[in-house]
């Protein structure tokens, strides 16, 4: 790859093959002259200092928080919902690897970059969140606090973040063109690697919602049920789905010249949409059951009750219905147009829980402050600009034909 | 068989033995067996709190906070407040027609089980042997988790401060190590408070309300709530008029989220080899796929 790289431009030098895509210097600045960069750019602007005033002077400087209400945005969106969006990584990788479905080869490694970026942004919103970051190590290292869910959800997510990273170090390694012997003994190890991915997030996904099972009198009781954990671990694969058909659909128009013409997305779309009504539907009974469970069918009739319904029917049993349809008449517009809904639906779930219905009768309801609005915006232009900083110079949604034969 | 008089005070001694012998087991594992019984504890007999502010003002010093708001002033009562980062324990007053007025001292409830405690991941909040729920400063990440759990809204966070600290009422803890009572039980002149162990203090609630002459209503706030608490509450009017939250389960607060952690260790044996079972039939069905193709293809070759 590198010698036919040189005999093409006999000069070029690693940096500005590498980091530049062959660009001159000022060439890859004059391609960052797009509406969308010079968007992203103003966002970073404003966002980075603000990040800086919040660690320089508090969060209650930066933030609304307040004595009742402990978690905002930067929990029930960046570290709830960049996880639940996530789910598309080990989803997708399971469907392929361990449940031998070939045709979504060509979605895994985009499908793990999401997911790695997913989870390091999460992780650095909930940075931003914790009061003091720099403890982290504690839990980790002599402090266990085993009683607690959140230590097994600690735990999980820095685990995952590192088996995420492996599976998606051998794009890295064939990028750069070294590690052949590292980047072999991980592709070996793809199995276990997949496996262990399985396993970490339906214990992290699951236990994500199960955090909320110690707040029986703060959160409304249509969100507060003991199936929570299942709530939050199915709803994940369904909007990690989603995500997926608007992430490969999105970044192959966005990438053309990036990505393998012969991979036929359509059936991948349609693929995925069947996987995703199946267990909308599922998730769609096992809220009805919820309800039932805690005797809770004359609150449908409140306000909140009405925003229940909403959620349950507008982002759950609906979107489950189109895909459904959309897979048995090849519509595939309309699978992705239900993707991005359903995303959204998997959005409004994790802020109901963690935000809308946490202390919804109390008097100053929390709604955020502009500058957590902007440290989140930032966080995820930020991720949207490393998945294309990396979807443009490594190997994701294209093969190199050196390593074509593999699986 | 006769029986002398040795043989039976012999036989009546061995069983006499015996019977004391399984009796602490039987009563631990009776139903009415108490959480915490041996756990120092106060009791707060709402009905002779006068509102002098004394415990807030001696807690003060305890913990060296700032002075009490309005020290002296009845004007404080006009609002309901609330403990803060700053303010382990208040007084309210509540009043039933503009009359007839009842004092109210809040603060950590510290329970037997407490959900703080359980909820945090790195043991910084720990219920020690004794009573007290006591922070360890050094170990907080800053979660904020406790604060979400307490069903109280007991935790109060230092959001003023770049490097904040969970705050709350310690139970004195360090003067409870030297013998001493709590601060504000030391101080109180009326006898609201009493300080003791946790089964006394039960027994002397249940004593007072089912006096002949009683007032009091048959409920003993926290001797339930939250599995139990080390703080209990007991009054003449119904506890909800006095700022008392209602609806808190009567379970300990670690049993909530019990299930999802007992189901961990079936995940990380059972899913492994269940996936790696559905991993092998992918394998046989490719390979058997393979095979077909390739005996099809055979008379045309």
């Amino acid at each position: 790859m590198r010698s036919s790289a040189q005999t093409m431009t006999p000069q070029a030098s690693w940096f500005s093959e590498k980091i530049l895509m062959g660009l001159t210097p000022r060439a890859y600045v004059r391609s960052l002259f797009t509406p969308f960069d010079l968007i992203a750019g103003l966002i970073l602007a404003v966002g980075i200092p603000v990040i800086i005033y919040r660690f320089a002077f508090g969060l209650g400087a930066a933030t609304n928080l307040t004595q009742e209400t402990p978690w905002g945005i930067w929990i029930g969106f960046d570290m709830l919902c960049g996880v639940a969006l996530a789910a598309g990584g080990f989803s997708i990788a399971s469907t392929v690897y361990i449940f031998g479905l070939k045709d979504f080869h060509p979605i895994v490694r985009p499908a793990v970059l999401t997911a790695f970026l997913g989870y390091l942004f999460a992780v650095l919103g909930l940075m931003c969140d914790l009061g003091r970051p720099w403890n982290l190590p504690i839990p980790m290292i002599y402090s266990f606090g085993t009683t607690s869910v959140m230590f097994e959800v600690g735990w999980c997510v820095m685990l995952y973040t590192t088996v995420l990273a492996l599976e998606f170090s051998p794009a890295l390694f064939e990028w750069l063109g070294i590690g052949e012997g590292i980047r072999r003994l991980i592709v070996k190890a793809t199995i276990g690697l997949t496996v262990a991915a399985v396993l970490l997030s339906t214990l992290h996904q699951s236990s994500l919602g199960a955090l909320f099972l110690m707040a029986p009198t703060k959160i409304h009781p249509l969100w507060y049920s003991p199936f929570i954990p299942a709530y939050f671990f199915i709803s994940a694969i369904g909007a990690g789905l989603s995500m997926v058909i608007v992430e490969s659909s999105l970044s192959h128009r966005a990438f053309q010249g990036r990505a393998d013409h012969e991979v036929n997305l359509d059936r991948v779309a349609i693929g995925l949409a069947r996987a995703a009504a199946v267990v909308l539907f599922a998730y769609f009974f096992l809220k009805l059951q919820g309800v039932a469970d805690g005797g809770h069918w004359a609150l449908l009739a409140t306000p909140m009750g009405y925003w229940f319904l909403f959620e349950v029917l507008g982002f759950v049993l609906v979107p489950s219905l189109l895909f459904a349809h959309g897979a048995r008449t090849r519509n595939t517009r309309l699978i992705k147009w239900t993707a991005a809904w359903t995303v959204l639906g998997a959005v409004v779930n994790r802020l109901n829980v963690s935000v809308i219905a946490f202390n919804w009768n109390i008097e100053h309801h929390y709604v955020p402050s502009w500058m957590e609005v902007v440290t989140t915006l930032t966080l995820v232009t930020t991720g949207v600009l490393c998945f294309r900083w990396t979807v443009n110079r490594m190997p994701i949604l294209r093969e190199l034909p050196q390593y074509r034969d593999e699986h | 068989m006769k029986l002398s008089r040795r043989t039976f005070f012999k036989l009546g001694g061995a069983a006499g033995a015996m019977t004391i012998a399984a009796a602490p087991r039987a009563v631990g594992a009776s139903p009415t067996a108490i959480p915490g019984a041996g756990m120092k504890a106060v009791l707060v007999d709402t009905t002779k709190c006068a509102g002098c502010r004394a415990c807030e003002a001696a807690c003060a010093e305890a913990n060296r906070l700032a002075e009490p708001a309005m020290a002296g002033d009845e004007r404080v009562f006009t609002t309901r407040r609330v403990t803060d980062q700053r303010t382990f324990t208040v007084v309210n007053r509540f009043e039933r027609g503009g009359a007839d007025t009842r004092f109210v001292k809040r603060q950590c409830m510290h329970c037997v089980e407490p959900a703080c405690a359980s909820a945090c991941l790195a043991r910084a909040l720990d219920k020690t042997p004794s009573g007290p729920v006591v922070y360890h400063p050094e170990r907080c990440l800053g979660c904020r988790y406790c604060m979400v759990a307490c069903p109280f809204d007991v935790p109060k966070y230092e959001y003023e401060s770049a490097s904040p600290f969970v705050r709350k009422c310690t139970f004195c803890a360090e003067r409870q190590v030297k013998g001493l009572e709590p601060a504000c039980t030391s101080a109180c002149p009326t006898g609201a408070l009493t300080f003791g162990t946790r089964a006394a203090l039960l027994d002397e609630a249940k004593r007072r309300i089912y006096d002949r002459d009683s007032k009091y209503v048959p409920h003993i706030y926290g001797e339930e709530e939250a599995g139990g608490t080390s703080w209990m509450y007991i009054s003449d009017r119904p506890l909800d008029e006095l700022g008392f939250k209602g609806g808190v389960p009567t379970v300990a607060y670690s049993s909530l989220a019990q299930p999802a952690l007992a189901a961990v260790p079936f995940i990380i044996t059972l899913w492994p080899p269940l996936l790696m079972g559905l991993y092998s039939f992918s394998q046989r069905r490719a390979q058997a796929e393979a095979e077909a193709d390739a005996h099809e293809e055979v008379p045309h070759a």
